[in-house]
C-alpha cells in the first residue's frame, strides 16, 4: 500500500517561507487536487514531494509496503522537450529511467498510442503545438508506468480544447491505476479532476475535504472566499 | 596594383602548386587543431554549464577571458615547452605542422569551451527540472544537452575554425614558416607582402577568404534547415 507522508515540512528560499509547517498524508487510489491561489506555495509542495526541492525542515517519506521509493512522474505547466523527434523523447526518458533497450520503442509507441499520438511519432517535438506537446509529456510520464504521478497546473497554458484532451489522458491514467496528484488555481478543473480537495494558502494546507463537501461547503473562511472570487 | 590582382587570379586559376600546398597545409593545421579543440572544449564547457562544484565561477572568468589570449603569447609558451630544453622538447616536435596545431588548439579550446558553457546553460536551465525528474545524472544531462544545442554549437567551432585559420603569431613563432614545411596562408600572406610579391600574398588572401566565406555560408544554412526542421 502507497503511502506519501509530509511531517511538518518547512520551506524557505531567500528569508522567504514558502511552506510552513505543512503535514498531509497521500495514499493510493483517488485524485487529490491541491487547489489554492497564485503563490499559496502548490508548485514548491509539488517538487517536494517529487524530490527535486529539499525540505528546510521536517522530512518527506514513502512507504511502498515493499522496498524502497515507489516511481514518481511530474509534469510540469510548460512542457520540455528536447530537440529531436517525438516518440525519441519517450524513448529517452524510458532509458534514463532503466528501461531495457529492446523494450524502449514498444513501451513509448504503447504510450504515445494512448495520448493520441501515434501519428506524430516522427516529427521533431519541438515543432508541436502547445497542447500537443503538453499530452507528449503525459505520454511520457505515463510509460514511465508510474506509481504516482505528479501534475503542477498542467493545462494553465492551454486553450479550452487541449484543456479537454489533457483531462482525458489524465482521467485515464488515473483509471489505469496511478495515483493522481495535481495543483490547480482553477476551480472547474478541480471539480472535474477531484476526488479530494486539499486547499492551500500562504504555504499551509487550510482544508483538506472530499471534492462534493468541500465546493458545497468550505470549512475555512479563505477557502469560502477563494470559492466565491470565482469567475464566471 | 591592379596588376598584382590580375596575376593573382592568374595564380588561382593555374592551381599555382605551391599556391595549392600552402592553402592545403593551413587546412590540415586548422582543420587538425579545431578538431583536437571541439574534443576538448565541448565536454569542458558543457561540464562546467552543468557541474556545481568549487571554482566554478572562477573558471568561468578564466575561460571568458582566455578567448582574448593573443596567439604570439600563446605561441611563445608553446615554443618554449617544445624547445630543446622545454618540458617536450625530447618530442621534437617544434617547427613542424604538429606544434602549430598544438598552438592554434590551445588558442581556440577557450573559445570553444567558453561559448559552449554559455549555450549549454542556457539550455540547462530550461531542461533542468525535467531532466532531473526524469533522473538524469550531471552528466548524462551535459551530454544530452550538447546534443540538443548542436545546431549552435556548429557555428562554436566555426569561430574557432575561423579563429585558427586567421592567426599569424602562434605559427609562426612555433612553425618558424619554413618553406614547404611549416608554411601556412598567414604566415605566407606576411612573408610574400614584406618581400613585396604581392600577387602570391593576394591569391593567398582569396583563398583564405573564400574558404572562411564557404564554411559560414554551410554552416549557416545547415543550421537554419535543421532549426525549420527540429525547432
Amino acid at each position: 500500500m502507497l503511502a506519501l507522508a509530509l511531517e511538518r515540512v518547512a520551506y524557505t528560499a531567500n528569508g522567504q517561507r514558502i511552506i510552513d509547517d505543512l503535514s498531509a498524508e497521500f495514499t493510493a487510489g483517488e485524485r487529490s487536487v491541491i487547489l489554492g491561489a497564485n503563490g499559496a506555495g502548490k508548485s514548491v509542495l509539488l517538487r517536494l514531494c517529487h524530490g527535486l526541492l529539499q525540505p528546510t525542515s521536517g522530512t518527506i517519506r514513502w512507504n511502498s509496503g515493499g522496498s524502497g521509493k515507489p516511481r514518481d512522474a511530474m509534469v510540469f505547466q510548460r512542457p520540455v522537450m528536447l530537440r529531436r523527434s517525438v516518440l525519441h523523447n519517450l524513448t529517452y526518458a524510458l532509458a534514463l529511467a532503466g528501461v531495457p533497450w529492446r523494450e524502449r520503442k514498444a513501451r513509448a509507441r504503447t504510450a504515445l498510442a494512448k495520448a493520441g499520438l501515434e501519428a506524430l511519432a516522427k516529427r521533431s517535438a519541438r515543432v508541436l503545438s502547445g497542447g500537443e506537446q503538453q499530452r507528449l509529456a503525459l505520454a511520457r510520464a505515463w510509460a514511465l508506468e508510474p506509481t504516482v504521478l505528479f501534475l503542477d497546473e498542467p493545462t494553465a497554458n492551454l486553450d479550452p480544447v487541449a484543456t479537454r484532451e489533457v483531462e482525458a489522458i489524465i482521467q485515464a491514467i488515473h483509471s489505469a491505476g496511478t495515483k493522481v496528484i495535481m495543483t490547480t488555481h482553477n476551480l472547474g478543473q478541480a471539480r472535474r479532476l477531484g476526488d479530494e480537495i486539499l486547499f492551500i494558502a500562504r504555504g499551509r494546507l487550510i482544508e483538506r475535504a472530499p471534492a462534493d463537501v468541500f465546493f458545497r461547503a468550505p470549512a475555512s473562511v479563505d477557502a469560502a472566499a477563494f470559492l466565491r472570487g470565482e469567475l464566471p | 596594383m591592379s596588376e598584382a590582382i590580375v596575376r593573382a587570379l592568374g595564380l588561382l586559376a593555374a592551381f599555382d602548386r605551391t599556391l595549392l600546398e600552402i592553402a592545403g597545409l593551413s587546412l590540415r593545421v586548422s582543420l587538425s587543431a579545431v578538431l583536437i579543440a571541439a574534443l576538448l572544449g565541448l565536454p569542458l564547457g558543457a561540464a562546467i554549464a552543468v557541474g556545481r562544484f568549487p571554482g566554478r565561477q572562477a573558471a568561468i572568468v578564466v575561460l571568458n577571458a582566455f578567448m582574448g589570449l593573443p596567439p604570439v603569447v600563446v605561441g611563445l609558451i608553446v615554443y618554449l615547452a617544445l624547445s630543446r630544453a622545454g618540458p617536450l622538447g625530447p618530442l621534437g616536435i617544434l617547427f613542424t605542422p604538429r606544434a602549430m596545431v598544438i598552438a592554434q588548439a590551445l588558442l581556440i579550446v577557450p573559445i570553444v569551451a567558453a561559448l559552449t558553457r554559455q549555450i549549454v546553460e542556457d539550455a540547462w536551465r530550461e531542461h533542468r527540472e525535467q531532466l532531473v525528474s526524469l533522473g538524469a545524472s550531471a552528466g548524462r544531462a551535459a551530454l544530452s544537452l550538447l546534443w540538443d544545442t548542436r545546431f549552435s554549437l556548429t557555428t562554436v567551432v566555426l569561430a574557432g575554425f575561423g579563429r585558427a585559420s586567421a592567426e599569424v603569431g602562434a605559427v609562426m613563432i612555433v612553425g618558424g614558416n619554413i618553406d614547404g614545411v611549416t608554411r601556412v596562408m598567414t604566415t605566407a600572406i606576411a612573408l610574400e607582402t614584406s618581400k613585396g610579391d604581392l600577387p602570391l600574398a593576394l591569391a593567398l588572401g582569396l583563398v583564405l577568404i573564400t574558404l572562411v566565406m564557404l564554411l559560414n555560408a554551410s554552416a549557416y544554412f545547415i543550421a537554419e534547415a535543421a532549426r525549420r526542421r527540429y525547432g
